[in-house]
């Protein structure tokens, strides 16, 4: 089965999703931490690391790719420094396109997060802490356990946002096929060239069932969670 | 022995209190604002007061984190957590005594179950087993029966006279209910604004006429130690003796031989100079006037004494000038049964 989907195509599904995933699962727990912040606790400067975490909702995702390239390409103030202790580069990889991937999905996963925390009880954190839990405790077996539907949303929000993401991935990364060309920018480039629109909708009917599969699959897990 | 010093300002509540509890059930009693679970939350260090400690046994816990405190809280509201079984949230502090403490609380049925399908009282009994298997050395109860119907109430009060009357460690109970805190307490802290109006042991305190103005005349009234002494199951009524002499109340109460308390309010004994004859009261117990003491208006408090018991009445002033009453007379005072409460 190829759904009508030539080589580089696929090329360009599979490097989506390795993104996508990576991106996802590297940023929720950073995600997670960030949200307990933002909704638990009161300290000098909170506003400030709100604003950052926001900021590539807000900011034009082709500048949120120039300040990658600046802070993270191949001569960038921790690019630079990174290749030149360890010899690992973001510049013009796939982990480049997951960074960036990355960096635009965390606010709506810190969003839907802090969502999460601020709708439990926090009664049930006090009532452990009488029970003699550590903080890490209380956060592991109370808090955590609480607010994985929302952790899920997030997860979910931050997949599809990871998997979407074209303006800051090709200003960082470009599209180099089958090192950074995503199904959007796969999409894009095709659109460039006349008679290619059979393979601009085979990988637009993908996009479309790899987003409601991800849908549909927190729905499923959030629905076990609860029901619990 | 717990000794506790708070002051704290929350919003417009000024908290500054002092009082000791000693072993046994201590009732913080007070009307609702007057700070009540301010002071439990800062024994459990869930808020910092600016000032004070909480020593308990000599050692100031005052100083140390929440976890660290080793105190067994009991909220109004449970806060049983959702997503784990009776038994996980009973041992989520320690499995401290836990078979005897399930067996005494009536929890082996619900250990399964998750606490969305508890009742009222079955996430309370739960509330308190978590609590104590976390061997604490000082057990903190905000309201435990204040959400609950009477019906609950009455299922869970028993458990808590067990638990009063095996605990090692003192008990701290907030409640606004003297009903409650007549069956359960043995001091009794009287809270109003943020500050300790009185305190001490609380049969003392309800039989002092000095307290009735500050406990206020609805609380008023002589507990009476007792012992269930007969029941009559034809007419349902319970026979139960003090040193005062045989009472009847209906209903059944307790088993045979067992100690309760009796709580006869102020308001609720009518005295009479002569034994009376075709009365509906069934209890009539012969007393002896030991004061007599004014207040303000148109009452008089008497102190009444009956064997080693003392009992309180309040009366009009115009009933106690057509009685004539004096110290030292002997009198009867009329008791309706339907007025004593546990």
């Amino acid at each position: 089965m190829t759904l009508g989907l030539d080589a580089a195509a696929w090329t360009a599904v599979l490097l989506s999703l390795r993104v996508a995933v990576v991106a996802t699962l590297c940023a929720l727990p950073l995600a997670i931490w960030v949200a307990h912040l933002l909704a638990r606790r009161d300290f000098p400067g909170k506003q400030v690391v709100n604003g950052l975490v926001h900021l590539p909702l807000v900011l034009p995702p082709v500048v949120t790719g120039y300040l990658l390239l600046v802070v993270f390409g191949g001569n960038g103030v921790i690019g630079g420094w990174l290749r030149d202790l360890t010899g690992f580069t973001f510049a013009f990889r796939w982990t480049g396109a997951a960074l960036a991937a990355a960096i635009m999905a965390f606010p709506l996963m810190v969003r839907a997060i802090r969502l999460g925390i601020e709708a439990i009880d926090q009664g049930l954190e006090e009532a452990a802490a009488t029970l003699g839990a550590s903080r890490w405790r209380i956060f592991r077996t109370v808090t955590l356990p609480l607010i994985l539907p929302g952790v899920l949303a997030g997860a979910v929000l931050g997949f599809a946002k990871a998997l979407g993401e074209f303006g800051a991935t090709i200003t960082f990364v470009a599209a180099i096929p089958g090192q950074t060309q995503t199904i959007p920018s796969a999409i894009y480039a095709l659109l460039q060239v006349p008679g290619q629109e059979p393979a601009v909708v085979a990988l637009v009917v993908v996009s479309i069932i790899l987003a409601m599969g991800a849908l549909i699959a927190s729905e499923w897990l959030a629905r076990r969670v609860r029901s619990k | 022995m717990i000794d506790v010093v708070i002051k704290q300002q929350l919003g417009q509540l000024a908290l500054d209190v002092a009082f000791s509890a000693p072993a046994g059930l201590t009732a913080i009693f007070g009307p609702s604002g007057a700070g009540k679970t301010s002071i439990l939350r800062a024994v459990a260090g869930l808020s910092q007061p600016a000032s004070g400690h909480v020593r308990l046994d000599g050692t100031d816990i005052g100083v140390l984190a929440p976890q660290a405190r080793r105190i067994g809280y009991v909220f109004q509201d449970a806060r049983l957590f959702p997503h784990m079984t009776v038994e996980q949230n009973l041992t989520y502090g320690g499995a401290h005594d836990r078979d005897r403490i399930i067996d005494m609380l009536g929890l082996s049925e619900l250990l399964g179950r998750y606490p969305a399908r508890l009742s009222g009282g079955e996430a309370q009994r739960v509330a308190i087993g978590r609590a104590l298997m976390s061997a604490p050395q000082l057990l903190l109860l905000d309201e435990p029966l204040a959400g609950l119907d009477a019906a609950r109430k009455a299922e869970v009060l028993p458990y808590l006279e067990r638990l009063r009357d095996i605990a090692e460690m003192p008990i701290l109970y907030v409640s606004h209910d003297m009903a409650e805190v007549a069956r359960l307490a043995t001091t009794l802290v009287l809270l109003r604004d943020g500050r300790v109006v009185r305190d001490g042991p609380l049969l003392d305190l309800l039989s002092d006429p000095a307290q009735i103005p500050v406990l206020g005349a609805e609380v008023a009234g002589a507990l009476l130690p007792v012992q269930v002494t007969g029941f009559d199951a034809t007419d349902q009524m319970t026979t139960l003796t003090a040193d005062a002499g045989a009472i009847l109340v209906p209903g059944q109460l307790g088993e045979i031989g067992q100690s309760l308390r009796l709580r006869i309010p102020a308001r609720d004994i009518i005295l009479s100079k002569t034994v009376p004859a075709d009365v509906s009261a069934l209890n009539i117990l012969p007393v002896t006037i030991a004061d007599l003491s004014e207040v303000d208006g148109a009452f008089v408090d008497v102190t009444l004494q009956a064997g080693s018991d003392r009992l309180l009445a309040r009366i009009t002033r115009r009933s106690c000038q057509r009685l004539d009453l004096s110290p030292g007379q002997a009198i009867h005072a009329i008791v309706k049964a339907t007025a004593i409460g546990r």
